[in-house]
């Protein structure tokens, strides 16, 4: 394990056993959980609360005939059973997705997926609930259903969303980012073109805990408590009381401890509408939590872009544009959750890492009969796509000029002199410094010495990989004029106050789902206002008690909420100089800061500690015209560009010639995501996406038969690495920070998820160089591979 | 039916349908939530408990089969106020993140290290490997077992004993 020594970025660190501000520091939110005393939605037990359970189409697309539901109405412990004509009767069978279309809370008219949502039975029990899901009767007309993405704009393929009015066929839409004319001008005078079809096969984020709520209707005051797993409560407090009817102030979402989310707990499912419906129905709390088949084969799936990669250069190596068309598989009803003007969300950063001449993207998407989502699982709102596309073509445009990878890239990248960098799509890189990381990362893995290795093997066989991916990514959405959810700015707020003790609470609009934020928020704090992070609770997950905000996913809560966490701190510093220039009678531009005090420059012996003013202020110090009575502030941040953390990652394999089983044998990252606030939370970040891109590019699919048949609806099927698939992750970093971050940081929660496939699977390939493999697609399963050998790759669909 | 089993050290007696599972015994009648639940398949180990001090997946396992057991769960590893070397090594080498997979993972490592209290890394990821946990990439989770393994219970008092006779 190499671990580079952090940069002092927290002097008072050294004088104590936890830092003041940013540094290592324990979690505060460990000591409950090592006790199983988290508090997860299942773990939710109400006064007279009963169970839901739904019952799933058994089949991909076929049409609703009948429905029996008296046999499960008369079981004694059933207290009601809903299906699609109650909600019908409702106004409510029907709910908004997160793209502008519209989902089946429960089929009336077509199922459209395999496992899409039938109906709905309230029970005493869990078990009854599951019982009387048998009980009941259901008559389908089967219909050949659209499996393939590639047929799915064919003439005469079955109309899957004929519920749409006017809708002829399985269009979603056409999005292009770049300037064709400029692109195409630079591939026809480009030395060297070379084209891949790449896909991205459909994974699944496939948290632990599976998505639940618990509906609390209140009829006598018309209030609903709605506790759910969700990385977005108060986005979701919005929609509930658009699709609802129910008064927004008479909505309270509440997000306890999740147990991992991963972007599959940003949208709003039909389960937790169905437990609101029940508890409306009932009078009583209602509990609804799907099995692991449910979440695999209904909540939001990633990925599933099919993409045509092109990348043109000079015969010497410098990459000149780079184009790509797409087509992006969203199942039966549009429900990827991305800003709304970016249907393919942020695929447009596929120019990576290099300066291009330029770049032009098509991205169709399409309708199928499978389970809707899409933008999931750590992608950063199809960050992963692109990186993936990028570092797929440098490779093999490197294979075709027999240069080494390495080389290529370090030969291409944007300088830091070129910062901030419009790139050809649109974005405005903020800052970055590629090669030092680049050479890290060579260096920590010992890059030269592993290709003499590799020769070496080649010689007597043996079949080993080394493989590069250097990421840059686009997170922390983002600016209010340009990205907005459903119409709901992506802005954060945060309040804080600090009570008379000295003691403070910060309170936050984003959700963490593991990634450690009642501690990294209480360090920023911290850091700000130099008091020490026990001192500071972070309050979040109950939109009753919070500010409104967007959320937790695309790496945005650092970003967002961290920068507005950071002002908030500087806005009560600020107004702590005032209160302190009163108590010591003398001007606030007189008072100079350290931190956690103000002092009177050229007298240090002189100041107020922030308690102590924290006092003043509840107290009865006579205070400055226009200062409130109390050390409270309050900001909603809104971002001026997003922030673009980058990174260099190497991964060394061994295949077996024998079977084709794929080892990874060494990973090496080096991450650069600014400045560092806590280097245990971001390491364990690290440490986990890259777990996420080995499952991908090894095991992870979400398969479907020809019918329309999910094949990896458990985790029997849908395989997850344990702690044998993966090495002893190598990590190292480099501090570049964000210019306009407040406090230089950017986001960190999803580079590996996303910088880690490339990096496998170019090591994969590059293993199987000898047998002239210049491309194969995820996942790399034994057969695969072994099929790759024979030569016979074959796209995954 | 009736089961007794000892809970935790506390001898518990009910009246269950003999379908229930030990995972919903321990979560819904006995109110230890600590333990949970993740798969239907013994695929991933949330529900992992101890029976008689080896690991079981308690989704996988009837409550009655459990009947006239000694069942330890997350809520009996720590001795009052006292964590488990196992508890405290998790907060030390950061092993958790969503916490969720933590229960099943400290108990699988608690039951490890009593039968083997200087595991080598292999051997801790073996000792894991029918857990799956989706945050952490695990590398910290066996640093987080070989702290505990480096801090056993008493180890305070053992080393100084030592010096004294040094």
């Amino acid at each position: 394990m190499t671990i580079l020594e952090d940069r002092p970025s927290n002097p008072a660190a050294g004088d104590h056993d936890r830092p003041v501000g940013h540094g290592r520091m324990q979690r505060k939110e460990d000591p409950r959980f090592v006790r199983g005393k988290g508090h997860y939605v299942d773990d939710i037990v109400l006064p007279g609360m009963l169970h839901g359970a739904i019952l799933r189409a058994p089949v991909a697309h076929a049409r609703l005939v009948s429905i029996d539901t008296t046999e499960a109405l008369a079981h004694p412990k059933v207290l009601a059973v809903i299906t699609g004509s109650d909600l019908q009767a409702l106004g409510l069978a029907w709910a908004p997705t997160l793209s502008m279309d519209v989902q089946a809370v429960l089929v009336t008219d077509k199922v459209r997926f395999q496992g899409q949502e039938v109906a709905f039975v309230v029970a005493e029990d869990r078990y009854a609930a599951r019982d009387a899901l048998e009980l009941i009767q259901v008559e389908y007309d089967v219909l050949p259903p659209v499996v393939d993405a590639r047929k799915a704009m064919d003439p005469g393929a079955p109309v899957i969303r004929d519920d749409l009015e006017g809708r002829t066929n399985n269009h979603i839409f056409d999005w292009e980012a770049g300037n064709k004319a400029e692109t195409d001008a630079v591939f026809a005078s480009a030395d060297v073109v070379v084209t891949q079809e790449i896909v991205y096969p459909r994974v699944h984020p496939a948290p632990m805990e599976t998505c639940g709520a618990v509906a609390d209707f209140d009829p006598i005051d018309g209030r609903l408590t709605l506790y759910e797993t969700t990385q977005a409560p108060h986005a979701h407090r919005t929609l509930f009381a658009m699709v609802s009817g129910i008064p927004e102030h008479k909505i309270r979402v509440v997000s306890p401890d999740i147990g991992g989310g991963f972007g599959n707990k940003v949208g709003i499912y039909p389960g937790y509408i169905l437990a609101v419906v029940g508890s409306i129905v009932t009078g009583k709390p209602v509990k609804w939590v799907e099995d692991r088949s449910e979440n695999l084969m209904s909540t939001s799936f990633a990925r599933d872009y099919i993409m045509q990669g092109e990348i043109a250069a000079t015969k010497d190596g410098k990459i000149l544009g780079l184009r790509t068309n797409v087509l992006a598989d969203h199942g039966a009803f549009n429900a990827t959750a991305q800003p709304t003007k970016y249907p393919a969300g942020f695929f447009h950063i596929f120019t990576g890492s290099y300066d291009l001449a330029a770049a032009h993207c098509t991205v169709t998407g399409v309708y199928t009969n499978k389970a809707p989502g899409g933008v999931a699982y750590a992608c950063s709102f199809r960050v992963t796509e692109a990186v993936y596309l990028v570092e797929r073509m440098v490779d093999i445009l490197a294979r075709k000029l027999e240069m080494d990878p390495a080389e290529l890239r370090l030969k291409n990248f944007i300088k830091p002199e070129q910062f901030p960098y419009p790139n050809k799509t649109g974005w405005e890189y903020d800052s970055g410094d590629y090669e030092p990381t680049m050479r890290l990362s060579m260096k920590m893995a010992g890059y030269d010495e592993l290709r003499r290795e590799q020769k070496e093997k080649r010689e007597r066989g043996e079949l080993m990989g080394i493989g590069i991916s250097f990421f840059t990514e686009t997170v922390g959405a983002g600016p209010r004029k340009d990205m907005d959810i459903l119409g709901l700015g992506m802005a954060d707020g945060a309040e804080l106050r600090i009570h008379p003790t000295g003691k403070a609470v910060v309170r936050i609009s984003v959700q963490s789902q593991g990634q450690g934020h009642e501690t990294t928020f209480a360090q920023i704090v911290a850091e700000e206002i130099g008091i020490p992070p026990e001192d500071i609770d972070v309050v979040h997950g109950d939109t009753d008690q919070t500010p409104f905000g967007l959320g937790t996913y695309g790496s945005r809560s650092t970003p967002v909420s961290g920068a507005a966490v950071a002002l908030v701190a500087r806005k009560v510093r600020e107004k702590a100089r005032f209160i302190a220039a009163a108590m010591l009678e003398t001007r606030p531009e007189d008072l100079e800061w350290e931190k956690g005090r103000w002092f009177v420059k050229g007298d240090p012996s002189v100041g107020k500690t922030i308690a102590e003013i924290a006092m003043g202020a509840h107290g009865t110090v006579a205070l400055p015209e226009g200062i409130d009575g109390n050390l409270d502030a309050e900001v909603t941040y809104d971002p001026p560009n997003l922030t673009f953390p980058f990174g260099a990652y190497i991964c060394v394999v061994d295949v077996d010639p024998g079977t084709g089983h794929v080892k990874v044998r060494r990973f090496i990252a080096v991450d650069d995501c600014g400045t560092r606030i806590n280097p245990m939370i971001i390491e364990g970040q690290i440490h986990g996406g890259l777990t996420d891109g080995v499952g991908m590019a090894l095991m992870e699919f979400i398969e479907f038969d020809a019918e329309g048949n999910c094949l990896g609806g458990s985790f029997m099927d849908y395989l997850i690495p344990t702690a044998m698939e993966v090495p002893d992750w190598e990590t190292g970093f480099t501090v570049t920070p964000s210019p306009h971050h407040p406090i230089g940081a950017k986001g960190v929660g999803e580079s590996a998820t996303v910088g880690s496939p490339p990096a496998v699977v170019n090591a994969v390939v590059d293993a199987l160089a000898p047998f002239g493999v210049v491309h194969m697609d995820m996942p790399c399963t034994p057969a695969r591979v072994w099929e790759a050998m024979q030569g016979r790759t074959r796209p995954p669909v | 039916m009736q089961i007794s089993m000892t809970i935790n050290g506390t001898d518990v007696t009910r009246e269950i349908e003999p379908r229930v599972l030990l995972v919903h015994f321990i979560r819904d009648d006995l109110r230890l939530t600590g333990t949970h639940w993740g798969c239907d398949t013994t695929n991933c180990g949330t529900c992992v408990v101890l029976m008689d001090g080896q690991p079981v997946k308690s989704c996988t396992v009837l409550a009655a089969m459990a009947d006239g057991h000694a069942i330890t769960t997350v809520e009996g590893l720590a001795n009052g106020a006292t964590l488990d070397p196992v508890q405290q090594g998790f907060m030390e080498e950061h092993g958790l993140q969503c916490g969720f997979c933590t229960p099943g993972m400290m108990l699988t490592a608690r039951a490890l290290l009593d039968h083997n209290p200087h595991p080598e890394p292999l051997e801790i990821r073996e000792a894991i490997s029918g857990q799956i946990c989706r945050c952490t990439g695990y590398a910290t989770i066996v640093r987080s077992i070989q702290w505990a393994a480096e801090h056993p219970v008493g180890a305070t008092a053992e080393t100084t004993d030592e010096e004294v006779h040094a």
